[in-house]
């Protein structure tokens, strides 16, 4: 467990290795992998009930977390090697030929901490809800996670997962919207209207949080709370405002940087505003 | 005469439902999953025996592949259910990415395949369906020919640690394989020796190639008879061993030729031996209303059809 100060130290961390990952791939997801690393490093350091060093696919007596959204691989890379899922080391090695780390999340190369594919969009809370079926199942109190960028709910798969969770009372999971207001040809106000997101989950029978993505403290109080509101017959979503690119000045909401990456100078200029922590670079 | 005999016909789609439920009983592992067909598709003795390892999903095949996923990953042997067009077509990318890509012990069982779902058309009638499983990486492909072969191949594939595509039809279609003969995934089931042709077929058009053997043999023709109830893995030796024997195949499937069992048997025969070949299928059409055996007749499906395309063969073999 991290304190708040020490959370926010790492959060920015992360995001100097979303930064130092995508420079030296050239190519990859930036903007969402930022705004996601507070919640990521709070969600992974501090509210999962797991143990990085007996991974299993299956995920018994453990809490399970999906990246629905892939293409911020990244961010869920660099908080699974700093809680120690596998070597930091290995981060350097992001989209290279035979490397672990997929440009898009994948099982088939054994990175330890993934269960399942994602990046072909608006499957994970299906995925999700498999594992919380098989848990209730098996009388396994954990909880199950998902992660969705706001342009995935365009998918209609997710909102037959979202009929499925409120119909069948899957109450032991917690669904998180990164609510950034922008996908790849821009706003999704121009591209695709989401309209009032609340509504629309709790009218599928949803328990509906909102929380600020970028404070970790305010994550770490609203994780909490959704923890506790497991359990009573809901599921629960987490509409989580948060700004893309979040931590780089030139890269805030810009849809820009939703899959592009910093060339050598504006990595440069990026980590100088994401300063060295006591955590150390990869 | 036929050499295979049978007493009643019965549905494959009611084999996989005996062979579900014999499976159960002695795998608390298996689930099932359906999408608002669960009589159709013959789930619905495990429904009542089971609520608790049941789930209706509705109409939504996509959930209903993605959570079957899901299931697997916590170390359940999910089965999905619903029509073969709806079990592929529809829901290819989330086979690819939550079940194939991600080796999910995912049991896609797919009934209503062919033209033989009838009067319902086109829209209901896969028969593209082998060829997109066929086409996925590490995705095993099972299509029983009758009723008794469909309970086992069912307890196999629950057995099997893997995604599996099982294909079943809606028809009654002789029942004439031994009951409780186990399943081999993998295994090209030679039910008649001959030196002259090699007839391989598939699913529905097993029994037809059995009947055709016979009025061949009638004129002195000895047909090789191999049921290629597993299209993939493909019995490659069994191939192989068979034309080297007969210099000659023709492949008979209720499917596209496109990407089907012949597709298959020849991709494999002209990398390593090719021989003339014929294939019976769907030329690269779709289906339409009408009584299943009227299709088929229609679409050159039958006893007739095969007799008059291995006799094609054979003037070409000579």
């Amino acid at each position: 467990m991290l304190q708040t100060e020490q959370l926010e130290k790492m959060a920015v961390q992360v995001r100097r290795d979303v930064i130092r990952m995508i420079n030296a791939a050239k190519s990859g997801h930036t903007g969402g992998s930022l705004g996601c690393a507070d919640l990521m490093t709070v969600l992974y350091f501090n509210v999962l009930e797991h143990d990085p060093s007996r991974f299993s696919i299956d995920g018994k007596n453990q809490d399970v977390f999906f990246l629905s959204n892939g293409h911020i691989a990244p961010v869920w890379y660099s908080v699974l090697a700093r809680t120690g899922y596998f070597p930091t080391a290995e981060l350097g090695s992001l989209r290279q030929l035979g490397s672990r780390l997929q440009g898009h999340p994948s099982i088939s190369h054994h990175l330890p901490g993934i269960r399942m594919a994602s990046g072909s969009l608006g499957q994970g809370m299906s995925n999700a809800i498999g594992v919380a079926l098989a848990k209730k199942m098996d009388g396994d109190r954990h909880l199950v996670y998902t992660l969705h960028g706001d342009g995935e709910l365009e998918e209609g798969q997710i909102w037959e997962a979202a009929m499925f969770a409120g119909a069948k009372k899957v109450d032991n999971l917690i669904s998180i919207v990164d609510h950034n207001g922008l996908q790849i040809d821009g706003s999704t106000q121009e591209v695709m209207d989401l309209g009032d997101l609340r509504a629309k989950f709790e009218a599928f029978g949803w328990l509906v949080l909102e929380m600020n993505g970028n404070n970790v403290a305010d994550v770490e109080s609203c994780l909490g709370e959704a923890k506790s509101r497991c359990g009573k017959g809901k599921p629960v979503m987490i509409v989580m405002r948060t700004e893309m690119g979040h931590g780089v000045d030139f890269m805030r909401n810009l849809a820009k940087w939703h899959g592009t990456a910093p060339t050598d100078e504006q990595s440069e200029a990026a980590l100088k505003q994401l300063p060295p922590t006591e955590y150390g670079d990869y | 005469m036929n050499r295979y005999t049978f007493t009643e016909k019965k549905d494959t789609r009611s084999g996989f439902g005996a062979g579900l439920m014999l499976a159960a009983e002695q795998m608390p592992q298996i689930v099932a999953l359906a999408a608002d067909l669960t009589g159709s598709v013959k789930m619905d003795a495990f429904a009542k025996a089971y609520p608790d390892r049941f789930f209706q999903v509705g109409i939504a095949e996509a959930n209903m592949i993605s959570i079957a996923a899901g299931l697997a990953v916590a170390g359940k042997i999910p089965f999905t259910g619903t029509f073969a067009e709806f079990s592929t077509g529809r829901v290819y990318d989330q086979i690819r990415q939550s079940v194939a890509y991600s080796n999910a012990n995912v049991k896609i069982y797919a009934p209503h395949a062919g033209l033989t779902v009838g009067e319902d058309g086109a829209t209901h009638q896969a028969l593209e369906d082998m060829g997109m499983m066929r086409m996925m990486p590490g995705m095993t492909v099972i299509h029983p020919c009758d009723y008794n072969q469909a309970v086992q191949a069912t307890i196999a594939v629950a057995k099997y640690d893997g995604p599996v595509y099982l294909r079943c039809g809606r028809p009654t279609v002789p029942n004439f394989t031994p009951a409780g003969q186990a399943f081999e995934i993998g295994r090209g089931y030679v039910l008649e020796e001959g030196n002259d042709i090699t007839l391989i077929a598939i699913g529905h058009l097993v029994w037809p190639a059995l009947e055709a053997s016979a009025a061949l043999r009638e004129k002195g023709i000895h047909a090789e008879v191999i049921n290629m109830a597993t299209l993939k893995p493909l019995d490659t030796a069994c191939v192989l061993a068979s034309v080297k024997k007969t210099g000659c195949v023709l492949t008979c499937e209720e499917h596209q030729i496109n990407g089907g069992l012949g597709d298959a048997v020849a991709g494999f025969l002209a990398r390593n031996y090719p021989v003339p070949m014929e294939m019976l299928g769907v030329d690269d059409r779709f289906g339409q209303s009408g009584k299943p055996q009227e299709l088929l007749d229609l679409y050159g499906l039958n006893t007739a059809g095969i007799v008059k395309k291995a006799e094609a063969l054979l003037a070409r073999k000579k």
